[in-house]
Formats: C-alpha cells, sequence, structure tokens
C-alpha cells in the first residue's frame, strides 16, 4: 500500500505542476460558472460516462435501449480516491475527459477549482429537477451558489446508529438516544468486557459526519476565498468527546474495514457502530455470525429531543469541461439520478441510496431487513436523510487534509497527541497546501 | 574453457576447489557455526518471504464467513474449488479475459523487448561505432527513470495520438527495457568471442544470420534473464495500465484485481474474489520462472572456443 501511495503521490505532484505553468489550452471550454449553451443536438450522440459502480452497464443498457440518440457508453475503474480521481484530472488535462463521471460530495470542489465542471444549471431540465432532490443533497452539488449545478446528485449516505440489539437488552443497557447517554453506556458496556464502539482512525469522513451533525462545516467558500476551520466549535466537541472515550479505554481503535474489525464485530467485542445507510451490508457482510442481533435507531443527539443527523458518503455525476454535448448528458444524468426505474436498479446493485425525496419511498426501501431482525431499517434512514444540515462545505484539497487527519488520529490512538491536535495540524496543513496551489484562502 | 562465459549462477567449479579443501581441512565443528548461522538466517528470511503467500493460500480456501473468523494461518472448511470457480464466473469470467490480457501485455511485450535489448546490447558491446559510449549512457541513465515517473507524460503523449484505452497504450512502454540492454551488453561483449564472428563471417553468414544464429545461442542464458525480469515487471506493472485503461476489457489482472479491492464496500464478496484471484494471479509467474530457471542455469558458451 505505501509504494502506491507515493506513487500517487508522485503522479498528484507532477499533474499539480503541470497544471500550475500552464494556462488553459483546452480549447471551446467555458470557465466556471460561465453560461453553457444547452441546446441539444441535431444529430444523434455517443456519450462516455466513467463510473465506478457495480452494475452500472446494465442500468446504462436500460437508458440506451429506449434512446437510441443519445448512446452512453460506459468506463470503469477502481473508486475515486484510488485512481480515478488522478485520472480525470490527466484526461482534462489532456483534453479526452469524459462527457459524465462520478465524483463523490467531498471531491468536487477540488474538480471546481480546476476548472474541471461544467455548471449544467443553464440546462432547463436540470433547473426543473431541484426541487426534488433533497435540499442539502442539492446543495453539495451547487456548494450554495444559486442557480448554480456542478452535477447531479446521485446518493447519499445518511448516519444512524448500528447497534446489537440483544446484547443492549441482555445486559439491561438502554439505548442512547444522546452522546451523554451514549458515554454512560460506553461505561456499562466496557463493564461486560466489551466496548460499545469503535473509534476508526483512518474513517475521517466518518469523524466528519459526526462534525456534520453539530451543524458544522470544515470549510466555506464565499465564491471567492476559501476558509479552513477543521477545528471549529463543532469539530472541537466532537474531538473532545472521543478523545474523553479513548483516554478511558471505552472505545476500541480497530483501524476500520481490516479483518480484525469486521472480526470485533463477528464476535461480539464491538456492540454499536455510527455510520451510514450503506454500512448496512458491511456489517451484514463483515459480521455474517451476528445476522437477526442488530437494529438501527437515529444517531444520539447533542442536545435532548433535538433531531440533528450526520451524512458520510454519497456521489454525484458531473459533466465535465469540454463535454460537447451538456443538453444530453445532463439528460441522463437526471434519468440515473431520478427515475425510481434507475435508482431501483442502482438500490439492488450498488446499495445507493437516493438523493431525491421521492427516491426514499422506493418499494424495495420499504421491507423489513432480515439480517437485522427485519426491522424496516430504511425508514430511520429516511428520516435521518431530513434531518442532514445543509452547512457542511468540503474543500478542494480533501486528499491531502483527509491524509493530514488521518495521520494525526493513529497517532491519538496510540496516545500520542489528541484528536484535537490532530485536527488542528490538519488545518495548517491544509492552508498550506491551498497555498500552495495558489487557491485563495480567507485570513 | 573461456572463464567469462560461465553462466552467473554457476561459476566455474574448478576454480572454487581449493576453496572447499580448504574448508574441509579445518574440520566440521568450526564449519558448523557459521554455516548454522547462514541457515538460520536464511530459513527466517524463506519463513518471513513466504508468511504472506501461505496466508493467502490459506485464505484463498475459506468461505467468506471463515476468512474473519478463524485462524488466518491456518486451515478450516476447505472451500477452494467453489471460490475458484465463483471467481472465474464472476461477471462472465471478466478474470480469465484479465488473466489472457496479462499474458499477452507480459509474454508479448517480455519478447518483443528482449529481442530488442539482446540486438540493442550486442550490437553495443560488439560493433564500435563513434557515439557508442554515449548511447549506452544515455540508455543507463533510462536504468535510473522510474516507471511511475513516466506514466503520466506517456499518458499525455499517447493521447495526442487517441490512443489511450487501447492494447498498444500498455503494450508499446512496455517492450522498452534499458536494464536488458545494460545486462545484454556486459553478456555479449563476455560471452561471444570475437572469433567466433570472425569464422561466421568468413563462412559466409550476414551479420543478421550471425548475430541470430551464433551470438543468440550464446547470449541465452542473459536473454532469458531480461525476458523474466521484464515478464515479471510488466505483469506488476500497476500504474501505468491504471492511468491508460478505461475499458475494463483491456484490464491486466493486476488493475482488475486493484479495481475489485477498491469496490469491497460496496460489494463485500469482492474480498473473497480479489484473494483467489491474487493467487490464481501468481500461478502463471510460477509457471514462467520454474519453465525457464533450466535455461537460466546451463551456462552455455561454456567450450566454444577452442
Amino acid at each position: 500500500m505505501k509504494p502506491f501511495k507515493s506513487a500517487i503521490a508522485v503522479v498528484v505532484l507532477s499533474a499539480i505542476a503541470l497544471t500550475g505553468c500552464s494556462s488553459s489550452d483546452s480549447s471551446g471550454t467555458a470557465g466556471a460558472g460561465a453560461a453553457i449553451d444547452c441546446s441539444p443536438s441535431d444529430t444523434p450522440v455517443t456519450l462516455s460516462f466513467t463510473s465506478w459502480i457495480p452494475g452500472i452497464e446494465g442500468v446504462v443498457e436500460v437508458w440506451n435501449k429506449s434512446n437510441p440518440d443519445i448512446q452512453v457508453k460506459v468506463q470503469t475503474g477502481p473508486n475515486g480516491n484510488s485512481g480515478t480521481y488522478q485520472n480525470f484530472f490527466n484526461q482534462l488535462k489532456a483534453g479526452n475527459a469524459p462527457d459524465l463521471g462520478q465524483v463523490e460530495y467531498d471531491a468536487l470542489p477540488n474538480f471546481r477549482v480546476q476548472d474541471g465542471l461544467t455548471n449544467i444549471a443553464a440546462c432547463q431540465d436540470v433547473a426543473d429537477a431541484e426541487s426534488t432532490f433533497i435540499p442539502w443533497a442539492w446543495n453539495q452539488v451547487s456548494f450554495g451558489e444559486e442557480g448554480a449545478a456542478y452535477g447531479i446528485p446521485q446518493d447519499t449516505g445518511p448516519m444512524a446508529l448500528f447497534y446489537r440489539s440483544d446484547l443492549f437488552k441482555e445486559n439491561n443497557i438502554a439505548v442512547p438516544t444522546t452522546w451523554e447517554e451514549f458515554e454512560a453506556a460506553a461505561v456499562e458496556v466496557r463493564k461486560t468486557g466489551s466496548y460499545i464502539t469503535n473509534f476508526s482512525q483512518n474513517d475521517v469522513n466518518q469523524f466528519a459526519g459526526l462534525v456534520w451533525q453539530t451543524g458544522d462545516t470544515w470549510f466555506k467558500n464565499d465564491g471567492d476565498k476559501w476558509e479552513v476551520a477543521l477545528a471549529g466549535t463543532g469539530s472541537t466537541t466532537v474531538a473532545k468527546y472521543w478523545q474523553d472515550l479513548i483516554d478511558r479505554d471505552l472505545v476500541s481503535s480497530y483501524p476500520g474495514w481490516t479483518s480484525e474489525w469486521d472480526n470485533a464485530y463477528n464476535t461480539g467485542k464491538v456492540w454499536s457502530w455510527n455510520s451510514a445507510v450503506w454500512g448496512a451490508n458491511s456489517i451484514a457482510s463483515g459480521a455474517p455470525d451476528t445476522a437477526g442481533n442488530w437494529s438501527v435507531a437515529p444517531m444520539p443527539q447533542w442536545k435532548k429531543d433535538d433531531n440533528t443527523s450526520g451524512n458520510w458518503g454519497g456521489s454525484s455525476t458531473v459533466v465535465f469541461t469540454g463535454s460537447e454535448h451538456p443538453y444530453e448528458a445532463s439528460k441522463f444524468a437526471l434519468w440515473l439520478n431520478t427515475s425510481s426505474e434507475s435508482l431501483t436498479m442502482l438500490n439492488e446493485s450498488a446499495n445507493l441510496y437516493p438523493a431525491t425525496t421521492a427516491g426514499l419511498d422506493l418499494p424495495s426501501l420499504k421491507n423489513g431487513v432480515e439480517f437485522f431482525g427485519d426491522q424496516k431499517i430504511y425508514d430511520v434512514f429516511a428520516a435521518s436523510a431530513s434531518q442532514v444540515s445543509s452547512t457542511f462545505v468540503w474543500g478542494p484539497t480533501m486528499t491531502q487534509t483527509y491524509n493530514s487527519v488521518s495521520d494525526g488520529f493513529k497517532a491519538a490512538v496510540t496516545g500520542k497527541g489528541t484528536l484535537l491536535d490532530s485536527l488542528k495540524s490538519a488545518q495548517d496543513a491544509t492552508i498550506k497546501e491551498l497555498t500552495t496551489q495558489s487557491i485563495p484562502v480567507a485570513e | 574453457m573461456n572463464k567469462q562465459a560461465t553462466s552467473p549462477s554457476k561459476p566455474s567449479s574448478r576454480r572454487r576447489e581449493p576453496a572447499i579443501t580448504y574448508s574441509q581441512a579445518r574440520g566440521p565443528r568450526e564449519q558448523m557455526l557459521p554455516r548454522m548461522g547462514a541457515m538460520l538466517i536464511m530459513v527466517v528470511f524463506a519463513f518471513y518471504f513466504l508468511i504472506p503467500i501461505w496466508w493467502l493460500f490459506v485464505s484463498a480456501t475459506k468461505s467468506k464467513g471463515d476468512l474473519t473468523s478463524t485462524n488466518p494461518l491456518w486451515f478450516s472448511e476447505v472451500n477452494f474449488f467453489e471460490n475458484v470457480g465463483n471467481v472465474l464466473t464472476y461477471r462472465d469470467g471478466v478474470f480469465l479475459r484479465w488473466i489472457g490480457n496479462s499474458l499477452a501485455y507480459a509474454g508479448g511485450g517480455a519478447l518483443v523487448a528482449t529481442v530488442l535489448a539482446g540486438m540493442c546490447g550486442y550490437a553495443l558491446a560488439k560493433y564500435s561505432f563513434k557515439g557508442r559510449e554515449l548511447i549506452f549512457n544515455v540508455i543507463l541513465g533510462g536504468v535510473l527513470v522510474p516507471a511511475t515517473a513516466l506514466a503520466l507524460p506517456l499518458f499525455l503523449m499517447f493521447s495526442q495520438i487517441n490512443a489511450t484505452n487501447t492494447f498498444w497504450a500498455v503494450f508499446l512502454p512496455s517492450i522498452v527495457s534499458p536494464f536488458g540492454v545494460y545486462l545484454t551488453r556486459i553478456y555479449a561483449g563476455s560471452s561471444v568471442p570475437d572469433e567466433l564472428m570472425e569464422a561466421a563471417r568468413l563462412d559466409g553468414a550476414s551479420e543478421v544470420r550471425t548475430f541470430f544464429s551464433v551470438s543468440v545461442k550464446l547470449m541465452f542464458p542473459a536473454l532469458v534473464t531480461v525476458f523474466l525480469f521484464q515478464f515479471v515487471a510488466i505483469w506488476n506493472n500497476f500504474f501505468l495500465p491504471l492511468i491508460m485503461l478505461r475499458d475494463e476489457a483491456n484490464f491486466p489482472v493486476t488493475l482488475g484485481l486493484y479495481t475489485w479491492n477498491s469496490q469491497i464496500n460496496q460489494i463485500p464478496e469482492l474480498r473473497m474474489y480479489v484473494l483467489v484471484g491474487a493467487l490464481l494471479s501468481i500461478i502463471p509467474l510460477i509457471v514462467a520462472f520454474l519453465f525457464l530457471q533450466r535455461f537460466w542455469r546451463s551456462g552455455l558458451g561454456a567450450g566454444s572456443v577452442k
């Protein structure tokens, strides 16, 4: 893994070097935010679309069958941060980017500052569709600007608490509804020899989701300058809270997505997981021996009787700069992310959770799930999706930010430094990175 | 016997004889300790290198559930053939296609690279012409440039001619092996005697014919080495395909497995497929080594000059 990371770093650096010293040489592209011509083509078009969603080919086939004049060709690759984003940047540089691509919310600002995205709000269909999406999800692609759409929201990851209902019940521990109760429960659970949950040092986005719940944000952009606030009030509250749990050995610290981590859940060593809707699938496959014993509850709240939630993950379909067919491309992107036919297929093949209000009522999301003792878990997530704050904004250098935070977290769980220190030093590192890339920073 | 013509892995036994008698004369007790030390170090390292492969092998035989819940270094219920079947049939056998692609990239690429490097190294060693050292030094400089650093420039160049996302985008850069030129030049210099080339010329053979029918045979161990190195390098080359290819049908097996691995969060079954796939994907490398090893070892050229 290490040599690969440094290999990526080399390419990232050289890409930055290349983009840094060249003025725009991609011809015929509208600058970010400039009005684009969104008129239909007179002749049939073929669009290229890069996505790593498993089973996307099947969905596109359905579209191709009923739209002979707008044919879509799927290209694939590893997930965004594992190489596909870098490929997009290389392709944008070389002028052969696909018409459409999958970009996660946290990577959108990066593409935007590099002028990689077409603002498709000029397309009437897109402007009309705004109200069909969950407002905060739309905010992720519009960056909060009026009349802007740098992509179409595809899926979201509203968060909730997955917990072992059998173990909580056997040990007479109430399922926590506030973070205060969560802490008290953590003490009780620790007495049984297990941990209430795991603090995953490498899932910085999970931590971001917890910060998101407080209504705080990590970045702000006033259309010109970027403000970095990794250690704001919300972050500080969350960081101190978890630091305390780590210090008192009330949470475990297995690195996420490893076999030890799976095993900890599978053997009942860890009882709960603050995760997103797609986590239902992860837990079911990582802890197969515990089938039927899990339930889902709303996220614990900071204030009693509040209804706030966070988001972890989610992606959008964007039209890249240089696409000659923004009209057809946005038409396809809208169909892909709003039609119940497509949303159902995406949900079945890749567990995507729709970003449209209507999508939350898909029949496939109304059934009880066996792994969770037939609980209708998606009702909990639908409620969660409506409680996510619209204020959270991602920064333009998230890869670096994630790495900085995660390096600090890794040290913090072994007792060197604290979570808050990690956020503070990541704050400095991020500002430095933005300055290096000549992205304006608000002081 | 031409002492320079011995193969790297089998030095002339005659010259080592005194050393052997010397150590035998000192008796077994003094000899035991360093030998055991050396053995111990080798055993430790062999263990160290083999453990991951053992883990991979054991894991590949397990069912999805047993993978995380049972001892990682020992078998539980053996599920190997079912796992292999699953990998081979997943998504219409795309895995087999990737293996085929890898064989084409690595086999074809290594073959062409070996021929080119062999000819180049031979020419640099056996013909004197103006600028010979300069060319050699430039090629030697090429050894120092990591392939990773070249991937992005190559991508931009291939973009100019609209050749990204094609078989050639990975194949063409793979047929260049500066290290191969270096090795074959050194080897040709010491293993192909000028007298033999002279004799071939006197018999009326053209230079090309001399190369292919006389020199290649003498250079064979070096060529096999170059072929193996290049085969492994292309087989394991992951970065270039990652940057060049978008179409799953052109992926080599490394990129394919990596793609699967990056989708584990969405399709957890893939974890098992990646493990089994990784195990299957090292089989061609093992076969190539076992098969070519004997060519590598045999010291050709010995006794060619009386």
